[in-house]
């Protein structure tokens, strides 16, 4: 393997300089396919072809500044790209060598900021998982094979299972899916049950709100996942594998399956791989339920039945897929293993804290300015993250919490931002690390309202299989509109709270036992919200709509219409030029006004 | 579909797959469909439904013309999904999961897309819409069915 990567970077370096376009989703979304069409045309309009290569990239992680560009080797780092400054880019810095100025990203300070290596949305990073991602193109397994991938694999196959997994227990590696149990461990319990037939499964049904690691890594390295997937397969003794993946990701679907068919070509999956093991891979689709990232439940779809958890014991690792032993592991959890092969275990643990070891993806989303996706060691703050990486608030509004993995997380306030993000802390706090998502809401989010939402959420995935979670989460739900209502009682936050701990000890997996944390975690840190909406019956956060009414300032209105016209039930009356108001009993509280106004003269009170 | 039927047959696992490719090719799962997999398969009629009513990936009405899928997942709703969603059931006139009567929109509410750095979003077909406002509908309506 060794001989093959050294030949590919032996090749004669041709070309000048290297453009890398960010093929992620949230670039293609704001148009880079657009501005990698304008630039080719102009590339091979100026007969640059030879000099220059051109090619997708996954995600950078920028998300909020797509589409993005990187120009290599200097590394500079163009954002917000439209065709036209495409065209630009091509005939100034890869003609004439000149950086466009005004295409740079700039800093907090609005300072240009030469290149992606000085940029401050990743100083503070370090990316393992993530460490192909804006390297190198997804499509070619050349350029994977050129960056050391299928090393690791090739190494793996001459050590003994027990090695291999010694290896990965050592790293201290644990699941990046939510629990955080010990890859090693889980490896090992399957490895010392005897079968004829054992699966490895890479859990991609990433399903929690807010959390988008697991699409970025398919679609931007999906060889790194093959590759821990086969190591994975190799250290239990299971020569099949399955890639459970969200329908929702047809990108990460489509770009999973050339670097399959890339691997089998080059014969680095199919029999005989270097000659001493076996191993193929094929994908299933996950058809749209939230369940089916429990393990089970997953295991139940890929057999091809509706997608409802079994109780644990027997575990997967003795009886999983199709009743033969079964290691599950996260996309995230994968791509970290190469890696760690790689570099030796202790390389890895040497990042983190005692007991997290290693680095975590996390996914920023929601009120803050440098949304995407970011990879830094175990035990970096909130605050850093929130604000050093992240940029703070925009509109220079209030932090208020971050909700920190999904359905099954909770909601952590400001006074707790300098908490490191680790499974203990967090789990301390009453949220847990999850996947990975952490949503930033200000001062305008309603934690009663966020409650709800999560609920609303259970509600619907919820399998329907035990009565606590299907029953349970319904009645939750029904008292938290209640409240956001304006008809909640306290004797209904009493309630809350006793349901909360039926519902976790009597469910039958993971999705039920977790489903009261965000209503646990918002009682307990934002309790004066749910006090204002049972006893005075006010929204603090001005969001729940029965609670709230909208007004005209007679003062700041200037009469330009543009209210009246656009209200959907014509409640807003008034001349031209003359303040308007608003027919409160034909009000429907939709906030259109208040969008459309801009002379700030609608106000919610 | 006896082909889709026969090419799945003897796999591992071949229910969520054929009902799969039968719905990229018909655009939903008619009753009939099912009955003619089921039978294909050698399974009760129960099982495939079972099977196609516990996905919501899988459709058992047919669709509009252009499939609106608004985004409400955590970041699309502190973002203000939920605004967006009530005022595309007041121009449709129809609630989230139906389809407008004459069959040129369905409206969906789907839970994250993974574009969360992009909220609010709207998925309509393959094209993603970021960033959106209510101020915003009209044209992409316009633009998706003209």
């Amino acid at each position: 393997m060794s001989e093959v990567a050294q030949e590919k970077q032996d090749l004669p370096a041709i070309e000048r300089c290297h453009v890398l376009i960010c093929a992620g989703a949230a670039c293609v979304a704001s148009g880079a396919m657009e501005v990698e069409a304008a630039m080719k045309s102009k590339i091979s309009a100026l007969n640059l072809e030879a000099e220059v290569s051109l090619f997708d990239t996954g995600c950078v992680g920028t998300c909020d500044l797509g589409p993005v560009v990187i120009v290599y080797p200097e590394g500079t780092f163009y954002v917000k790209l439209k065709p036209a400054d495409a065209e630009e880019i091509v005939t100034e810095h890869l003609l004439k060598g000149r950086v466009v100025q005004r295409l740079l990203s700039k800093d907090a300070d609005h300072v240009e900021v030469p290149s992606i290596f000085e940029h401050p949305f990743f100083a503070k990073q370090k990316r393992i998982a993530l460490r192909n991602l804006g390297v190198i193109n997804p499509e070619s397994i050349d350029e994977y094979i050129a960056v050391g991938g299928y090393a690791s694999l090739g190494k793996v196959l001459e050590m003994t299972q027990d090695e291999v997994i010694k290896l990965v227990l050592d790293s201290g590696l644990r699941g990046r899916g939510g629990a955080g149990f010990p890859t090693g461990r889980k490896w090992a319990f399957a490895k010392a049950v005897e079968a004829d037939q054992k699966y490895v499964i890479i859990n991609g049904d990433e399903g929690d709100p807010g959390a988008f690691m697991d699409r970025s890594v398919l679609e931007g390295d999906p060889h790194s996942v093959i590759e821990g997937l086969a190591i994975a397969g190799y250290a239990i003794g299971a020569t099949q594998g399955y890639a459970y993946v969200r329908a929702e990701y047809p990108l990460a679907i489509k770009r999973l399956q050339i670097a399959i068919d890339q691997a089998r070509e080059y014969g680095l999956l199919g029999k005989g791989i270097f000659g001493k093991f076996d191993f193929d891979l094929e994908i299933r689709k996950g058809a749209g339920a939230f369940v089916c990232g429990e393990e089970t439940a997953l295991m139940r779809s890929i057999e091809g039945m509706r997608g409802q958890p079994r109780p644990k014991p027997p575990f997967p690792a003795v009886s999983g897929l199709w009743g033969k032993p079964t290691i599950i592991n996260n996309v995230e959890t994968l791509a970290n293993v190469p890696a760690i092969i790689q570099n030796g275990p202790f390389w890895y643990s040497s990042f983190g804290t005692e007991t997290s070891k290693g680095t975590k993806v996390f996914a920023l989303a929601g009120n803050i300015n440098n949304t995407g996706l970011i990879e830094v060691p175990f035990g970096t703050t909130l605050r850093e993250v929130v604000f050093e990486i992240g940029g703070g608030i925009p509109n220079g509004k209030e932090f208020k919490a971050v909700q920190a993995g999904g359905p099954s997380g909770g909601c952590i306030p400001a006074s707790l931002l300098d908490i490191p993000l680790d499974y203990e802390s967090l789990q301390k706090a009453g949220a847990i690390v999850g996947s990975g998502g952490l949503i930033v809401m200000d001062s305008d989010t309603c934690m009663v309202d966020v409650a709800r939402f999560f609920l609303e959420f259970t509600v619907d995935e919820s399998c329907g299989q035990c009565t606590p979670c299907r029953e349970g989460t319904k009645r939750m739900l029904e008292i938290l509109t209640k409240i956001t209502k304006g008809r909640g009682t306290l004797e209904d936050i009493t309630k809350l709270e006793t349901l909360a701990k039926a519902i976790t000890q009597t469910s039958l997996c993971q999705l039920g036992i977790t489903a009261p944390n965000p209503v646990l975690s918002t009682l307990r840190y934002f309790r004066d919200e749910y006090l204002a909406h049972v006893v005075d019956k006010t929204c603090p956060a001005k969001v729940c709509r029965e609670l709230i009414t909208f007004d005209i300032l007679p003062d700041k209105c200037t009469g330009c219409t543009i209210c009246a016209r656009n209200c959907p039930t014509h409640a807003i009356s008034g001349e031209r030029k003359q303040a308007h108001v608003i027919d409160q009993s034909a009000c429907i509280k939709c906030g259109e006004c208040l969008v459309r106004c801009k002379f700030d003269a609608v106000v919610k009170v | 579909m006896e082909e889709i039927v026969a090419r799945h047959r003897g796999r591992p696992g071949p229910l969520i797959p054929i009902l799969d490719e039968v719905q990229t090719e018909l655009g939903w799962l008619p009753r009939w469909a099912m009955i003619a997999v089921a039978r294909g398969l050698d399974v009760p009629v129960a099982d495939v439904y079972g099977v196609a009513s516990f996905y919501s990936f899988f459709r058992l009405s047919p669709p509009g013309r252009t499939r609106v899928q608004v985004c409400m997942g955590t970041a699309c709703y502190v973002r203000g999904s939920q605004q967006i969603l009530d005022a595309l059931e007041r121009k449709l006139g129809i609630k989230a999961g139906d389809t407008t009567a004459d069959r040129r929109f369905s409206l969906e509410s789907v839970r994250c897309v993974g574009a969360c750095s992009l909220a609010p979003v709207i998925v309509t077909g393959e094209d993603c819409h970021a960033k959106m406002t209510t101020a915003k509908l009209d044209k992409m309506l316009d633009a998706c069915d003209p």
